[in-house]
Order: structure tokens, then C-alpha cells, then sequence
């Protein structure tokens, strides 16, 4: 037989190459960007050198300012999606099940999920003020009204031969919804979770781009206006970082949870 | 012996972009009290219908359903179901799986495990009870949803194909296994299948259905002796039983055919 080559098509590769090439790649882009850099392709003004973005990353975290942005940022983070997914999962369960309440709310649901959140930002200060409330709506905002769709539709991949077992069963209503549907759709509601905090990331400069005095977000805004390249390419960077963390512990707590679920 | 299960003058037509679709056309069955009847027909026409609307899962267009002369209303506790797709709860154990059939029994915890135990060596599949059942093989999966819809102790047995999806050999023992389990537990059970040498094999009567609309065209009692085992595959009597279902089928397949056509 052939030799198999690295490009078979869908066909595992050792585990030490998959990591190895993801690896090898950031390094490439890092390496690249610093040769940029070195050799003065870029108007440092527009590109600064990674060193320069390390260094502003230390002086960031010496001041404690990168502490202080990041526990604002993280709070509202936390309360922005928690507060989103609190209503999301019941109201997706239900929307999932009865197709009376999908048919009330996803045309409603539609709507909004293609209002640009930015436009938004006027709105939200009028009701909500300046204070921390605003960008949790924001937040909220960006989130929920996708993470609702989701939760709907992962409700919906559940078997339906295991829902007619349960009223094979003599099950009421209640209890398949609570003892059938809500455990088997769990890990795809989990994955949802994993998926729409990524987002809720990805708002968090709108969130903070009007009215924020601290936060990761706002402290890319304000460099902005002094120029320092550096500040955004750090906090672009580390914003982008914490979700990988996020986006880990997601993981890794879902593969701990739904042990069962795996084949 | 008393009459168990009747199905009555069933007729089923669903609502399709073409009008409509008449599935079963005056579906009349009755199974005596501990009888094992199995269901024999082409594909598409209607036997998975017909075992939904027994369930309760389906409500008929016409007829009516009685289990002990009490016409049904819905799904319940005195008629277990065994799916074609395996339809374990991957979260919960061997065991758990069991036992959430017993549920809102109202039965002692002790009683409930003991039952657990018990039905859980019907099947063999002692040592598994903490596995889940993503390590499971097929065959096995379905050894768990057989106990699970005895344990409750339904006095009818639906079963949905429950087979289809095994190989060959694995088919084989699970249907011996199904007979031992059977003939220890006594319940009555109406089997669907396509396999003739299944329907043969397993039943007391097998009842060959017509294509779609479908009706009960013939029944075929099976007088081979029990306790049945593989032997009897071979035997003259069962290749005359066979020889007789097959062309049967072959005439509705054939009428079938030409309709779509």
C-alpha cells in the first residue's frame, strides 16, 4: 500500500502535527510581523514591533491598570451573558417544544437579531444611562437574541422517538420536558454557551466605546486618540486571549460534565 | 383463551401537499393473552403506522383501539414500546436506564432495584449495569430497551422493527433471547418486522398486510413446536411457511410497484 500522505482526505494525522502546525503558524505570523517591523516595511505609527507590544503589556500590567480593565471587562462580561442565558434557555426550551411560542416569538426574534448593536449605543444610554447597567444591556443584546435561536434549535435535534418513549412511558408533559428533553439537549446547550460568550467577547469595545472610564475595551478606544498603536495591538490581542481561555474552560468543563456524551 | 388486544377498523390518512394519503384502510387485528403475533409487509405500508396508533402515539382517522375491551386514549403504562433506533438515555447508566421506567411506580425502592436486577439478568447483561450506553454495541443497546419495557410489567409488548438495525448474527441470538425472555415473563407481543424468517420464527401467527392502504390481508398460523431454536430454520415446515409468506408479500410488493410507477 501507498504511503499515506498528511493530505488524505478527511483522515486523522498524528496528534504531535495537528498541535505542532497550529503552533508553527502563530509563530510564522509573529516571526513575519516582527521581520516586518525589524526592517522598517511599516510606519511603526501603523505597525508597532512585538516587542513593543509585550512592553506595553508589562508596563500595563506593572500600573495595575491591565487588572483593573480586565476585572471591569470580566464583570460585565459575566453579568451581560449570564443575564442573556438565564432568559435564553427557557424561553429557547420552550420555543423548541411548542411550536405556538416559536411562532409567537421568532419572528420577533428575527427582527432584532439584524439590528446593528452599535446603532443601538444611543438608545441604551438614554434608557439605561452611563453606568454599568448600559453595557450589560448591550451586551445582552448581542447576545441573547442569537443564543435564543440556538437553544431552540439544539432542543429541537433531540430524538423524537425518545420523546415518545416517555408518553410510552406514561410521562406528563412536564416531566418529559424536565427528564428527557432538558438532560439529552444539555451538551449542545452547553456548546451554545461556549459559542454565544464568545460573542458576548466580541461586543465588549461596543459595549465600552461610549461612557466607560476603565475596562479592555475603553482602553483601546482611548488610544486611539493619542495614537499609541501599541496600546490597541495589545488590547486587541489580550481581549482575543481571554476568549481562548474562555473558550477552554467551556470545553474542558463540557467534556467533564457529559462524560457519556462522547463516542 | 381471552382476547388481549383489538384494533379495530383502523383507517390513517395524513395531509400531504398532495391531498391526502391514506395509510391504512379498515385495519382490523386481535391478539389472544400472551400471544406473540408478528407483522409482516412491504416497506411503506403502514406497519409502523399501525404500532404507533396501538401505542397511542397516533391517533386513528377511523376505529378504535381496545386492550382488555377498554377503548384506548393515548400512550400508557399497560403497553410497552421497543423502537427500531436505539433510544437509550446516553446519560444515564445501564442500570438508570431501567430504572427510570419505574419512576412513578409505586413500589418500594428495594422492590425497584430488585426488579432492576432481575430483568437486567433476563437479558444478560450482568457486569453492565454502571456501563453507559455509548459503550454499548448494538445489540446490546436493544437488550437494555427490551428490559426497560418489561420491567414495568405492560401486559402488551409493541415492537417497532426492534432488530432492523442488527447484523445478521446478532439478530439471531437476540431473537432466541427475546423468546427465552418471552416465554419467562409471559406477556403478549405484536412484533413488526420485514424479515420473514424472523416473523416465522418468533410468532404464534404472522399477520401479512397489504401495500399501502394497508389492510391485514392474510393470516398465517405457525404451529411449530416451542421451545423454538435455530434448527428449525431449515426444517420442511418452516421452508412450506416461508415459501407460503413469501409469495404473499410478492403480490403486494408487485401491486405496489406498479402504483408508483
Amino acid at each position: 500500500m501507498k504511503k499515506k500522505s498528511l493530505f488524505e482526505i478527511r483522515t486523522a494525522i498524528p496528534r504531535h502535527i495537528y498541535l505542532l502546525s497550529g503552533i508553527s503558524f502563530i509563530a510564522f505570523i509573529l516571526l513575519a510581523w516582527q521581520i516586518v517591523s525589524q526592517l522598517k516595511l511599516v510606519n511603526p505609527l501603523f505597525l508597532p514591533s512585538p516587542i513593543d507590544v509585550i512592553n506595553e503589556g508589562l508596563r500595563q500590567l506593572r500600573e495595575g491598570i491591565l487588572l483593573t480593565d480586565s476585572k471591569a471587562s470580566i464583570y460585565r462580561i459575566l453579568v451581560g451573558w449570564l443575564f442573556a442565558t438565564l432568559l435564553a434557555v427557557p424561553i429557547g426550551i420552550l420555543m423548541g417544544n411548542f411550536k405556538f411560542i416559536e411562532g409567537l416569538l421568532e419572528p420577533f426574534i428575527d427582527l432584532v437579531r439584524y439590528m446593528p448593536v452599535v446603532a443601538l449605543i444611543p438608545l441604551t444610554i438614554l434608557w439605561a444611562g452611563i453606568g454599568d447597567f448600559q453595557k450589560f444591556l448591550i451586551l445582552f443584546i448581542g447576545t441573547f437574541f442569537q443564543e435564543v435561536l440556538m437553544i431552540m434549535d439544539n432542543v429541537k435535534n433531540v430524538p423524537l422517538d425518545l420523546i415518545k418513549l416517555g408518553r410510552t412511558l406514561g410521562l406528563s408533559r412536564y416531566a418529559i420536558l424536565k427528564d428527557i428533553i432538558l438532560p439529552a439537549s444539555l451538551p449542545a446547550i452547553w456548546d451554545s454557551f461556549r459559542i454565544t460568550i464568545g460573542w458576548t467577547w466580541t461586543y465588549l469595545v461596543v459595549a465600552e466605546l461610549v461612557a466607560a472610564n476603565n475596562g479592555l475595551g475603553r482602553r483601546i478606544m482611548d488610544a486611539q486618540r493619542y495614537l499609541a498603536t501599541d496600546t490597541i495591538f495589545f488590547g486587541i490581542l489580550f481581549i482575543g486571549f481571554l476568549g481562548l481561555v474562555t473558550d477552554l474552560l467551556f470545553k474542558f468543563a463540557g467534556n467533564k460534565f457529559f462524560h457519556w456524551n462522547k463516542s | 383463551m381471552s382476547v388481549k388486544l383489538v384494533a379495530d377498523g383502523i383507517s390513517k390518512s395524513f395531509k400531504s401537499n398532495k391531498g391526502n394519503l391514506k395509510v391504512l384502510d379498515s385495519c382490523n387485528l386481535a391478539l389472544k393473552r400472551n400471544e406473540f403475533v408478528s407483522i409482516v409487509g412491504t416497506s411503506g405500508c403502514g406497519k409502523s403506522t399501525l404500532l404507533n396508533i396501538i401505542a397511542g402515539l397516533l391517533a386513528p382517522s377511523q376505529g378504535e383501539i381496545l386492550i382488555d375491551g377498554q377503548a384506548i386514549e393515548g400512550p400508557g403504562r399497560d403497553r410497552g414500546v421497543v423502537f427500531q433506533s436505539y433510544t437509550l438515555f446516553p446519560w444515564l447508566t445501564v442500570e438508570k436506564n431501567i430504572l427510570f421506567a419505574l419512576k412513578s411506580s409505586k413500589i418500594s425502592n428495594k422492590e425497584k432495584s430488585d426488579l432492576v436486577k432481575h430483568y437486567i439478568k433476563s437479558v444478560g447483561l450482568n457486569g453492565f449495569e454502571h456501563s453507559y450506553p455509548k459503550e454499548l454495541s448494538g445489540g446490546m443497546k436493544q437488550r437494555v430497551a427490551i428490559a426497560r419495557a418489561l420491567v414495568y410489567k405492560p401486559s402488551v409488548l409493541l415492537m417497532d422493527e426492534p432488530f432492523g438495525a442488527l447484523d445478521a448474527q446478532t439478530r439471531g441470538m437476540m431473537q432466541e433471547l427475546l423468546l427465552n425472555v418471552w416465554q419467562e415473563h409471559k406477556t403478549t407481543v405484536l412484533f413488526i418486522t420485514h424479515d420473514v424468517d424472523e416473523a416465522i420464527f418468533m410468532s404464534d401467527r404472522v399477520l401479512i398486510m397489504t401495500a399501502r392502504p394497508g389492510s391485514i390481508k392474510a393470516e398465517i398460523k405457525i404451529d411449530l413446536k416451542r421451545p423454538r431454536n435455530y434448527e428449525m430454520l431449515t426444517s420442511p415446515s418452516f421452508m412450506q411457511l416461508k415459501k407460503e409468506i413469501i409469495a404473499a408479500i410478492r403480490t403486494e410488493t408487485l401491486k405496489s410497484l406498479d402504483i408508483n410507477s
